[in-house]
């Protein structure tokens, strides 16, 4: 019986050394720097003995504060591995014509808008987006912590692990060949039997349950443990759009678990959800992808109009235009985000009723969009603008996000979209609102909240070159798009005829290399700033003249957030106790009830990616193991009953005494 | 609360003016450009679809306009080193104003969605076409042209039944008469787009979408796969003739002269992916063969997917059962493929 077994298989399944692409140069190199990169880095931990610092002060951090800065971290170098894919697209698609085949085969380059998709949505947007309201939600409604710390380290791991596996494929193995989205039959076993579809799969569920767990953590955070007298509809907009964001995840993300594990057993099983025949049909992938896809749109969207609302308020020195009416469209919009999901695919042959109504419905969403718009115009109508750079993010928005709102109600009508789908239009569309909508929101987050984090500001003049090159680099880029569209160009190709295309390709990859001068200066504003941090210092706590909780504590917080937890009696809580003289209390501190650092979190996602890298290779030992470890460590983490501690009560008095002491130095 | 309803009556003369001067010639410009075929293409319905385009554009740019406008115009203005500007900071709220844009949006929406509910329903690539060009009802005499049409990894299969005749990669059809396409896949799924023609439907296995269109210009045309299907995705293009009725019977009599068979042995063999594959004739054309590849039963000794709906439906199994050879012949004996698909997909 046992000599049967195969041992080599049974340990290393399908990993053979045929999976490293070492007959691709461009991987081999990217290889080399990473790997050289990487030893340079570890070396400089260990140098400067940082392992230590790191492992108690972050990677066992359950400070919602730490966690959403390693969110934004994680988003900032996926977003980096995203645009190297964005821009290798654009040189390709600007070289590929007639007899040149471009430098990249049809193998590698669909392997690259593949990969290039997924982070982008998934390790870049969704991690900006989670970091952000991670960050700033305790602190708006006044909390110490979110729900539930540990389970807050444990998404973000799992996040990482997911973004740990994508990059894996791309030394050994493969990634998916199929689109960000995987469509059956072309995901399916008998059309791509290789590792790349599993390793979306899995890199997908490991980080959808940190995404899911973070949306229950936050969903709990903002319903329970608000500060005393902030009634919903005193809830900053922030907030209220991330509570809409988070019952949207929570209700979506589970659809995604679903069919993405209905793909699994096809591939793994052999089981006919999505095949050919047998009963089964590859549409309901279609359907069911998008049903949690679309609202995926609005997860994303939603938090970044959030943030335009709290920066627009605070940079025109003025209440927000129609609070209620900006809640009730952020509410309407999750409620409708439901109901559109179908005009992603008008063109699979529905009915003229059927596409008539997704198509309504999703005109319909334009309304309090349109509304919110509005709003954030006459938020500034009479108000006395001042022009930081979050604010000139803000303009960007309103004026790049109308252009793609209109055209995205324009692929609402199904008879459009018949002759726009799928085409560049299409790319162009979605680019225009993810890069001008979510994206540059998330830059103004960043720029908004950064002094509150670090307690500098960043450094304007490079922040303005940063958001001028994001700008005209984005209107170069896809600008061109949409006329490609017009001209009836089609995604994802890698090679093309027509040699008057090609003008247009040429200026989208100048656009693309704006876009990367972009990112380069958004960097080197973080180096400046920290270089510069003494002149760029914030000792107020409140460098902008904020309206809302999190400016009236210090820059950054302390581990506690508020020593007392404050009293909410307006819609702009820190405005209005501004304007009342509010005195900061002084003395009658009490001990603090913490939460403790655990390294639960990081081990059960280390043994999660481990699982996940033996299921895609099919090395079935290695995957019960490690499958066997994780229900170790999770159960093992249930006795854990030292979980919490207080903070002294002289700790607490000499961390306020010393604001005291700044406060009274600044002032 | 005046002078903002005073300001903006000012302001919407010059930008209505604006907007119909802009839309024009951003219409007028993309027009000119010919080779954006959406924009000018050559058959009547994707005439209608670029009618359609133009108008809803026209529409939201009433509103998308004056906000970029007043976006800038209020970001200028009230810049806070412009001390003349007046300074509200508690005024929030305007019920007006909230009528207006709440109003406004919708108005523009309820337009929209009437233009959308009406050229959905005629625009319905399944619906028979009424008209072969604006003003010029199809001649009751006119029967369509059918082409069934099936795409392969990476290469399109064109079926002419009443014809008798195939082709791989090239497309035929006479200028001014209306083409029904029956559409389905042998495996992965793609997009049937010619641009020119009309909007796109897609090809999937064992499903049966339709797309109707006229071509009104003699000309050759693009098409190809809209929706990626994998390595040789880039391509699986084909050129369209538009011909006149005589050139077209010329170019049939040359299909059917210089053609081969297409059996199921040969079919089989064209099925294996392949790229850039040039053009092929075929004369004499298996008449069941659409239909077996539509049901997924082109390997003999396969049940065909309408058979095994009726095994499904009917509850009791009569001759379908078990014998194979009895089946290929029950697929045969309602193989007509102008009218005897078991099962068509209108979801």
């Amino acid at each position: 019986m046992f000599d049967q077994i195969d041992l080599t298989k049974l340990i290393f399944g399908r990993l053979t050394w045929e999976a490293i692409p070492y007959h691709e140069p461009i991987l081999i190199a990217t290889f080399a720097a990473v790997v050289l990169g990487g030893i340079a880095m570890l070396a400089a931990l260990t140098y400067f003995r940082l392992w230590g610092y790191l492992w108690r002060e972050w990677f066992t951090s359950i400070d919602h504060k730490k966690i959403g800065i390693m969110y934004i971290i994680l988003a900032l170098v996926m977003l980096l591995r995203g645009f190297a894919d964005a821009i290798m697209m654009r040189i390709q698609q600007a070289w590929a014509f007639g007899d040149s085949a471009g430098y990249l085969p049809p193998d590698h380059y669909d392997q690259i808008f593949t990969a290039h998709g997924v982070i982008m949505i998934f390790f870049v947007a969704m991690p900006l987006v989670t970091g952000i309201m991670n960050y700033v939600v305790p602190l708006q409604i006044g909390a110490r912590d979110v729900a539930f710390p540990f389970l807050n380290n444990f998404s973000f791991w799992m996040t990482t692990s997911g973004a740990v596996l994508v990059m894996v494929s791309l030394f050994i193995g493969e990634f998916a060949k199929t689109g960000w989205l995987a469509y059956p039959p072309l995901a399916g076993i008998d059309k791509s039997p290789g590792v790349g579809v599993d390793y979306y799969i899995w890199a997908l569920q490991i980080a959808g349950v940190g995404t899911l767990l973070s949306g229950v953590n936050l969903l709990v955070t903002i319903v329970k443990m608000r500060a005393p007298g902030m009634t919903m509809m005193k809830m900053p907009v922030f907030t209220w759009t991330a509570l809409c964001t988070n019952v949207l995840i929570v209700a979506a993300f589970p659809v995604l678990t679903a069919v993405l594990a209905m793909l699994t057993l096809d591939r793994y099983l052999g089981t006919n959800f999505f095949t050919e025949d047998l009963g089964g049909n590859a549409m309901m992938y279609i359907n069911l992808i998008w049903i949690w896809g679309h609202p995926e749109v609005y997860i994303l969207i939603l938090p970044a109009f959030g943030v335009f609302s709290e920066i627009v308020s605070t940079y025109s020195g003025k209440r927000l235009f129609g609070y209620a009416s900006m809640v009730y469209a952020t509410v309407v919009i999750t409620v409708l985000s439901y109901l559109v999901w179908l005009h992603h695919f008008f063109t699979m042959g529905s009915g003229a009723s059927v596409n008539s109504f997704f198509g309504i419905t999703t005109m319909i969403i334009s309304i309090p969009t349109g509304a919110k718009v509005f709003n954030w115009l006459f938020t500034m109508y009479r108000g006395r603008i001042r022009f930081d750079v979050p604010m000139l993010w803000t303009v960007g928005f309103m004026v790049t996000f109308v252009i793609g709102g209109m055209t995205g109600v324009l692929l609402a009508v199904p008879p459009a979209d018949f002759v726009l789908h799928n085409s560049l239009f299409l790319i162009a569309h979605f680019h225009n609102v993810i890069i001008g909508g979510v994206l540059f929101g998330m830059l103004a987050a960043i720029t908004y909240w950064f002094p509150k984090a670090f307690g500098f500001k960043l450094d304007p003049f490079w922040g303005k070159v940063s958001f001028w090159f994001w700008l005209t680099g984005f209107y170069f880029a896809f600008m061109p798009l949409y006329v490609l569209g017009l001209m009836g160009v089609t995604r994802r190709m890698s090679q093309f005829d027509d040699p008057s295309l090609q003008i247009w390709f040429q200026v989208a990859a100048f656009g693309a290399v704006l876009i990367a001068i972009g990112i380069a200066a958004f960097l080197i504003q973080l180096v400046v700033s920290f270089m510069r941090r003494e002149s760029l210092r914030d000792e107020t706590g409140d460098p902008w003249d904020g309206r809302t909780l999190e400016w009236s504590t210090s820059s950054p917080p302390p581990a506690y957030n508020f020593a007392f937890t404050p009293r909410v009696h307006d819609l702009d809580a820190w405005w209005q106790m501004k304007q009342h003289g509010y005195k900061r209390p002084e003395s009658g501190f009490l001990p603090i009830h913490m939460p403790k650092n655990t390294g639960a979190g990081i081990i059960l996602a280390g043994i999660s990616t481990v699982l996940g890298f033996a299921l895609i290779w099919h090395m079935w030992l290695l995957a019960g193991v490690s499958f066997l470890g994780l229900l170790v460590v999770a159960i093992g983490h249930t006795f854990n009953y030292n979980r919490d501690y207080h903070i002294p009560v002289e700790e607490v008095v000499r961390v306020e005494a010393e604001r005291t002491r700044v406060l009274a130095n600044h002032g | 609360m005046r002078g903002t309803l005073d300001y903006l009556q000012y302001s919407a003369m010059p930008i209505l003016k604006l907007v119909r001067g802009l839309s024009l010639t951003a219409a007028v410009a993309l027009l000119a450009g010919c080779d954006a075929v959406v924009m000018s293409p050559s058959g009547d319905v994707a005439a209608q679809q670029r009618d359609l385009i133009i108008w809803a554009t026209v529409l939201m740019l009433l509103v998308i306009v004056p906000v970029i406008i007043l976006t800038l115009l209020f970001a200028w203005r009230y810049r806070s080193s412009n001390k003349n500007a007046t300074y509200k900071p508690d005024w929030d709220h305007s019920t007006v104003l909230e009528l207006v844009i709440w109003g406004v949006p919708l108005l523009i929406i309820i337009a929209l969605g009437a233009m959308t509910y009406v050229s959905t329903h005629k625009l319905d690539p399944y619906r028979p076409l009424d008209r072969i060009a604006p003003g010029q009802p199809v001649p009751a005499d006119m029967e369509p042209l059918v082409v069934e049409v099936v795409s392969l990894d990476w290469k399109w299969l064109f079926f002419y039944p009443e014809q008798g005749i195939a082709t791989v990669n090239e497309l035929a059809a006479p200028v001014d008469r209306p083409i029904r396409f029956k559409i389905t896949s042998s495996s992965t799924m793609n997009s049937f787009f010619i641009p020119a023609l009309a909007g796109q439907i897609y090809a999937m296995a064992g499903m049966e979408t339709k797309l109707h269109g006229v071509i009104n210009e003699e000309g050759v045309y693009d098409g190809f796969s809209a929706n990626y299907s994998g390595a040789g995705f880039s391509h699986m293009r084909f050129k369209f003739h538009g011909m006149s009725e005589a050139d077209f019977e010329q170019w049939v009599t040359k299909v059917a002269a210089e053609g081969d068979t297409l059996d199921r042995d040969v079919y089989r063999e064209l099925e294996q992916p392949s790229e850039r594959e040039p053009v092929h004739y075929y004369a004499e054309v298996d008449p069941t063969l659409y239909d077996a590849i539509l049901n997924l039963c082109v390997e003999p000794g396969t049940m065909c997917m309408k058979d095994m709906m009726m095994f499904g439906h009917s509850g009791h199994h009569g001759g379908h059962d078990g014998d194979k050879a009895g089946k290929e012949e029950g697929h045969d004996d309602h193989g007509d493929p102008a009218t005897g698909h078991g099962h068509e997909q209108h979801q």
